[in-house]
């Protein structure tokens, strides 16, 4: 019996320890959002609060926490309760199976890939629930908008996490990075990089594909009627999305907590650094494209993702399975 | 052992409570999402039993796009409408008595697999392939799914693609006298196309756009 307590307070301490750092993280990298933005715009940004403001975000998280949630009258309540909570905690369990290291990880399971892709699409739940149970006309337009959104680039990411497998030959993350020891899969697979990196962008629902929340267009989408915390909360999920997918896309191309090269000066650099320098080289990339990228249109978004999108990445998935045929590399065990 | 119990009944016991509150719960939308509660439970009892590729799948073809797609069609109607009038209706309850039919089949056929099951063993054993635990889930069916089933795979595929070929042509419709925006035709205009100079004569003006 305190056999089965010690493995639960082992479990929680690990499951605490990648929890806190993740959180926290989310919030720097809001205040790293906006100073990206902001610099590109030739503005300070938030620059008051703290050293560099470093602490802006631990103080809008402040005022949140003391706004009053309301509630609309007219709203399904249960749903719109429980809209913002499936946001977040789908965001954040979702890290159960990111490997920081070769020994660090929660959950080295079989299939992490299909787990993550699984519960990222179940990620458009949470904005579905919040848009229909609002009932209202613009974050219900909000919700369509992002549940077509999602699921539309979700097929292009599985062809192009398809295309990656075939050269790793495992669903498990872990082997997924080791088989990039030698050649990181951006080099022969950079188109693919490409459209994951634009399709990251787009199932994040960021800008230029924040069609969901378009301001100009729909006041705030699926979040017009939130307030307070749980407003907080869908902010928090969405941030959590963002490194999720820029951790995916560092474990799937960018060789994920491996050095560049393995010899002396980057070599004595802990493996987890690595991770969290390509997940910040990614985010970077995504709020420089926030910053200098206008929005979309919503039907060209759609062309986007299946008229080009599609298609281009089952060709180049039919053109990596003949190159791997033909020289007869594909990996077996 | 006794944790995997544990959860084996929570799973079973939300996954059967889910599946009857689809029927009872009066808000249609309700409804679509104790659905989705089911397709959940019911994949997490894949996974228990180690299957994780049919429960990762179930996960992201049920949960993430079919249920998806319900839910879309059934948000369109009328929120405040939306009351389940299966079992307030007297007037037009037919249906009751033809799903209790198809239930009790349903039960039936389920007593004869497990009855077979338990009681003559050889008979399901026979044509189900050995699993070995030795490779994992997503190696073994692969190898069955391309080597000894590669027919019907392709051909429930092809299946697939005639429903979805069908459904298109079913609610195609060509409609004439529509602009369109083709941005290769917008980016490769010339100047030259772009712009008419005109000689406007004395108080006669121009034709505007025939």
């Amino acid at each position: 019996m305190i056999e089965i307590f010690y493995t639960i307070f082992q479990e929680t301490y690990k499951i605490l320890f990648l929890l806190l750092p993740l959180l926290t993280a989310v919030a720097m990298i809001v205040w790293l959002d906006r100073r990206v933005w902001a610099f590109v715009q030739k503005r300070r940004g938030p620059n008051v609060v703290g050293p560099f403001g470093l602490l802006q975000s631990l103080a809008d998280a402040l005022k949140y926490i003391f706004k009053e949630v309301i509630i609309p009258a007219s709203s399904n309540k249960v749903i719109f309760i429980l809209a913002p909570i499936i946001t977040m905690t789908l965001a954040m369990i979702a890290w159960a199976v990111i490997p920081f290291s070769e020994s660090f990880v929660l959950a080295n399971i079989n299939v992490g890939i299909l787990y993550i892709f699984a519960v990222s699409s179940l990620g458009v739940y949470g904005i579905i629930m919040g848009g229909w149970a609002s009932n209202s006309k613009y974050p219900f337009l909000g919700a369509i908008r992002s549940a077509a959104q999602m699921v539309s680039y979700e097929v292009s990411i599985g062809v192009i996490i398809i295309n990656v497998l075939l050269c790793v030959g495992s669903l498990n993350l872990t082997d997924i990075v080791l088989a990039q020891k030698n050649l990181w899969f951006i080099i022969p697979l950079f188109p693919m990089f490409v459209i994951f990196f634009i399709s990251a962008l787009a199932e994040t629902n960021r800008p230029p594909f924040d069609l969901p929340e378009a301001e100009a267009e729909l006041v705030a989408g699926y979040q017009t009627e939130y307030s307070g915390m749980m407003y907080a909360m869908f902010w928090l999920g969405e941030y959590a999305n963002i490194l999720l997918m820029c951790a995916l896309g560092s474990i799937l191309f960018l060789g994920g907590w491996l050095a560049p090269i393995d010899l002396y000066p980057f070599s004595i650099i802990p493996s987890p650094i690595w991770l969290i320098i390509k997940i910040l080289f990614l985010f970077i990339l995504f709020s420089l494209v926030k910053a200098i990228v206008p929005r979309y249109r919503y039907d060209q978004l759609m062309k986007l993702g299946w008229k080009i999108f599609l298609p281009l990445s089952l060709i180049w998935l039919i053109l990596t399975s003949g190159f791997l045929l033909y020289f007869d590399l594909l990996p077996t065990n | 052992m006794i944790a995997h119990s544990i959860f084996f009944f929570a799973f079973a016991f939300i996954a059967i409570i889910s599946a009857i509150m689809v029927t009872v719960s009066k808000n249609t939308v309700h409804s679509v999402f104790f659905l989705i509660l089911d397709f959940i439970s019911i994949s997490c009892l894949f996974i228990m039993m180690g299957a994780e590729f049919l429960g990762m799948i179930m996960l992201i073809v049920y949960v993430g796009a079919v249920a998806v797609l319900f839910l879309f069609v059934v948000m369109m109607l009328n929120v405040a409408k939306q009351s389940n009038e299966w079992f307030k209706s007297s007037s037009r309850s037919s249906h009751i008595p033809i799903g209790l039919l198809v239930s009790i089949i349903i039960f039936f056929e389920l007593i004869i697999v497990i009855g077979g099951w338990k009681y003559k063993p050889e008979l399901v054993n026979n044509s189900i392939n050995s699993v070995s635990s030795e490779i994992t889930n997503t190696h073994s069916i692969g190898y069955v799914l391309y080597t000894d089933y590669i027919h019907l795979f392709q051909l429930s595929g092809m299946i697939l693609l005639v429903a979805m070929i069908g459904a298109i042509v079913l609610t195609f419709r060509k409609r004439s006298g529509i602009k369109r925006q083709s941005y290769f035709k917008q980016i490769s205009r010339e100047r030259s196309e772009g712009i008419e100079l005109v000689d406007v004569k004395k108080n006669k003006g121009v034709d505007i756009d025939v």
